[in-house]
């Protein structure tokens, strides 16, 4: 048999054998956004104190309000302020990434 | 796995053009992969260690700070106004050790960029792969005449947490009815532009309640300052003919200092004396990147602001306050910020990916009076022009014309960001 697997299958397979791993999180552009808004509505979006939490909020949600606070349709203290420093793909990369975690 | 298998494999499979749906997923195994030491635990540093750990779990970080505790300046201001005690602006680093994160209580006292190692004052050397510096601020001592280090303890900056706030929470206890509080804010740039005056205000909430012939003279370097017209506004409304600001240009800028009777001498031949002097001298990046050889003729950090890592030796990352960081302020949000893509950096140069383009955040809330905030705000990007610049557009500080119920609002959301960042911080 001469058969040989591809090298990037080989060390895939090595790679799963050594024991005690955890998923590297790969940086995405979503979580580098959506990392700036815990300072204030906390790690992963799970908010401690006083300010609206984001964590188990859906994508829709999470968009909806962003794009309405942008708007100023909602009103907001400091949203609106923020929510315009953020284009519409921005905006839904920041949703999927809070509404994946 | 160590490193170097896992950016080969990154490599291989980035010819598939696979990489970035595998990486999510990519099992990393190795205990001891690339060494980090972060030095400082203040909101640099405690961020960028908790998020570098975040990012890649296998990660060996070293987080040497001196305190056991790190008691916060945010919030300080509220210590001196009597609503809230030190104890509840004080944080530990047990999360951070819960997470693996190696914990030293020492002072970094010298770095060795060649060979890639530091010195602390127990004597101790640590070997890095990469070095974060978040020191925060030291002081330009010799500014002005009469005043050095040690006079401190007699006349509190209170520009550091902890004591120093103790220190001229004491004093203004313990001063007179009708006393006059001298606050002498520094020029630009400097550690938390709106404090002088969220501090101005809350002790004169503190005076108007226990000693209320008292005022507050704040002798300014500068002009202007930041959230001005709202400060003045709330000034006026709430604590009317207490405080007095003095400009640079109209007599505010100080050139002495006499410690022992209590006066200060301004440029233009002024004379004031005080009960309580609260000078904030002119700042500059914390001592040990000065040692390094870190710092630009200001005493300030040059770093490439997309990374933050340092423009003078490879390797090095500066966050914070020491840090030059284009538009954006020194303020411990920022540094919280910076700490995350600082992180980004790192883990994204150590396993061989593509760091995505920063985004940074601030947000600056003042307290007036317990029940009266404000804020400024900003959302922040790179390039390679302008360094960090401000999203146009974005931003911009409370309205002026807003109602008592929107800055009762703001004074929630100012305590509630304290808690979500102490969290996303220390916790
Ligand atoms: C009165 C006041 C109010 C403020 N309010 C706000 C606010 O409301 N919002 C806001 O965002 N910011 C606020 N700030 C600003 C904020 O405190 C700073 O911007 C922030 O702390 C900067 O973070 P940093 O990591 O650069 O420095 P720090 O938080 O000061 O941390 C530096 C740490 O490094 C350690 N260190 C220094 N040298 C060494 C060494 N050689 N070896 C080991 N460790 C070392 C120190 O012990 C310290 O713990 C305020 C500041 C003041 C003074």
């Amino acid at each position: 048999m001469q058969y040989k697997p591809p090298l990037q299958i080989f060390i895939f397979l090595s790679l799963i054998h050594v024991g005690n791993f955890s998923l590297a999180a790969g940086i995405t552009a979503g979580a580098m956004l959506s990392n700036s808004c815990s300072a204030c509505h906390g790690t992963d979006g799970k908010s401690p104190g006083a300010i609206p939490g984001i964590y188990g909020k859906s994508a829709d949600f999470i968009s909806q309000a962003l794009t309405d606070f942008r708007n100023g349709s909602r009103k907001s203290t400091v949203m609106g302020r923020h929510a315009k420093g953020y284009t519409d793909e921005e905006i839904k990369l920041i949703a999927d990434y809070f509404s994946s975690l | 796995m160590n490193t170097l298998n896992r950016r080969k494999f990154i490599k291989l499979i980035g010819h598939t053009g696979a990489a970035l749906t595998v990486m999510s997923a990519l099992p990393s195994c190795s205990k001891t992969s690339a060494r980090v030491v972060v030095v400082g635990g203040g909101f640099g540093g405690a961020t960028c260690a908790k998020y570098l750990n975040k990012f890649d779990p296998n990660l060996s970080i070293t987080l040497i700070e001196p305190a056991l505790k790190f008691t916060t300046c945010p919030f300080s201001n509220a210590v001196l106004g009597g609503m809230r005690e030190l104890s509840s602006i004080t944080h530990g680093y047990g999360v951070h050790e819960k997470r693996g994160i190696n914990i030293i209580h020492a002072m970094v006292t010298g770095i060795d960029a060649s060979n890639k190692k530091v010195t602390l004052d127990t004597g101790k050397t640590i070997n890095y792969d990469r070095l974060v510096l978040s020191p925060g601020i030291d002081f330009k001592w010799d500014a002005i005449e009469g005043m050095q280090a040690s006079d401190a303890l007699t006349i509190p900056h209170a520009w550091q947490g902890g004591n120093q706030t103790a220190l001229l929470s004491n004093q203004l206890k313990n001063m007179r009815n009708g006393g006059v509080v001298v606050i002498a804010p520094p020029g630009n740039p400097f550690r938390c532009p709106p404090g002088p005056y969220e501090r101005a205000s809350l002790i004169a909430h503190y005076l108007k309640q226990h000693k209320p012939e008292s005022k507050i003279l704040i002798l300014d370097a500068k002009e202007k300052f930041s959230k001005q017209p709202l400060f003045m506004q709330g000034w006026q409304q709430r604590y009317s003919g207490m405080i007095e600001w003095v400009s640079g240009n109209s007599g505010g800028r100080i050139e002495r200092i006499d410690v022992k009777n209590r006066t200060l001498h301004s440029e233009m031949g002024e004379k004031y004396t005080a009960d309580v002097i609260n000078y904030i001298p002119p700042q500059k990046a914390g001592a040990i990147a000065h040692t390094a050889g870190l710092v630009n003729n200001d005493g300030w950090c040059p770093v490439n602001q997309r990374t933050f890592e340092s423009t003078m030796q490879p390797d090095i990352y500066i966050i914070g306050d020491a840090s030059i960081a284009g538009k954006m302020p020194k303020s411990g949000f920022a540094a919280n910020s910076q700490g995350k893509v600082c992180a980004a950096a790192i883990v994204s140069a150590i396993n061989g990916f593509k760091m995505p383009e920063p985004s940074y955040v601030n947000t600056c809330y003042s307290l007036v009076a317990p029940d009266y905030g404000i804020s400024v705000a900003a959302v922040y990007r790179y390039n390679k022009d302008k360094g960090i610049y401000k999203v146009k557009g974005s931003g911009g500080v409370s309205p002026k014309d807003a109602d008592a119920e929107f800055r009762k609002l703001e004074a929630r959301y100012a305590a509630g960001w304290y808690d979500s960042i102490t969290f996303d911080t220390f916790g």
